[in-house]
């Protein structure tokens, strides 16, 4: 018993290493993500077609560390989810009625 | 709580996910999450009121007030104590409870680095720009929103110190493991606001 044991658990630390390692190429990709946003503002480029893509690249950088540093891309996170994706329907509605309030 | 549940956990012993192993702590991880949606909602209104608000009867407009240097290395400290807790949490996964705390020590050193480098903005603003709380609707919607956020900052900061040295003598076992995982999902919550603040408020403030 105790020797099925630790063959488990040493199963589970080789998974918990193989995540970590991809823990560390979405770290990198966040940082990337950053950079072009950064980049884009510094580089002065037209204001329409900066704010879209520093935008996108929020999106994506959020969604990495749901999905990833959060764990939501794991298994159990249905109720989590839901909870998460309802405020962000209620976020996006309380965003666009303050911005069509100052509309004009 | 059972003796069990307080029982300390070694590496080499099962449960994988000590976080979630007891229905407390089963509990614990659904709530936390139902509070994390609501806190989407919250930060939502206060982005809602400062991108209403913002430039609104200010002297300085964001254009000019904002530095991005500053706020490129913030951005980069706490994007960085977000991995950190990740390590942590993967020791913690291992039962590694030293590991687990030299990691959480380096999370709240970067955490406090954070805080100071956004006193020192705030002061910055005040005293250069006479942008303060009071002196614009601008100013009163951006130091709302983003001193609610230092504001988290520095609940995390005392949230996980806590949880270190209240369980420093005791080593995790599967009644402090859901804690110290809450605990690490709050911290990437505070940098998940922070890619919007920067993003919305500076990176969208220079552009115009």
């Amino acid at each position: 018993m105790a020797n099925k044991t630790s063959e488990s658990f040493e199963f589970a630390k080789k998974k918990n290493k193989e995540e970590m390692k991809h823990h560390l190429i979405t770290f990198a990709s966040m940082i990337v993500f950053t950079l072009i946003a950064f980049g884009m503002v510094i580089g002065d480029f037209h204001r329409l077609f900066t704010i879209p893509v520093i935008i996108l690249m929020a999106v994506v950088q959020v969604a990495f560390q749901l999905y990833y540093f959060m764990h939501m891309s794991h298994k159990g996170h249905g109720l989590p989810a839901l909870m998460l994706y309802s405020g962000v329907g209620v976020a996006f509605l309380t965003i666009l009625a303050m911005q069509t309030i100052v509309w004009w | 709580m059972s003796d069990e549940q307080l029982q300390t956990l070694k590496p080499g012993q099962s449960p994988h996910e000590p976080e979630k192993a007891t229905l407390e702590g089963k509990n614990k991880f659904l709530g936390f999450w139902f509070f994390l949606g609501g806190e989407t909602v919250l930060f939502a209104s206060l982005f809602g009121t400062y991108l209403a608000l913002k430039d609104k009867g200010a002297e300085t407009k964001a254009q000019e007030l904002f530095g991005l240097e500053l706020v490129f290395i913030m951005t980069i400290i706490l994007l960085t104590s977000s991995l950190t807790s990740v390590y942590a949490i993967y020791h913690m996964k291992n039962l590694d409870f030293k590991k687990m705390q030299l990691w959480l020590g380096i999370t709240v050193l970067l955490g406090a680095s954070f805080l100071g480098l956004e006193i020192y903005e705030f002061q910055h603003y005040v005293h250069e720009y006479h942008h303060t709380f009071t002196s614009s609707a601008f100013g009163s919607a951006f130091y709302t929103l983003v001193g609610f956020h230092g504001g988290h900052v520095l609940f995390g900061l005392l949230w996980i110190v806590t949880l270190m040295v209240r369980n420093a003598k005791r080593g995790l076992n599967l009644y402090n493991a859901p804690k110290y995982y809450v605990a690490s999902l709050y911290w990437h919550f505070i940098d998940v606001v922070w890619v919007f603040i920067f993003t919305v408020v500076y990176l969208m403030g220079k552009v115009g």
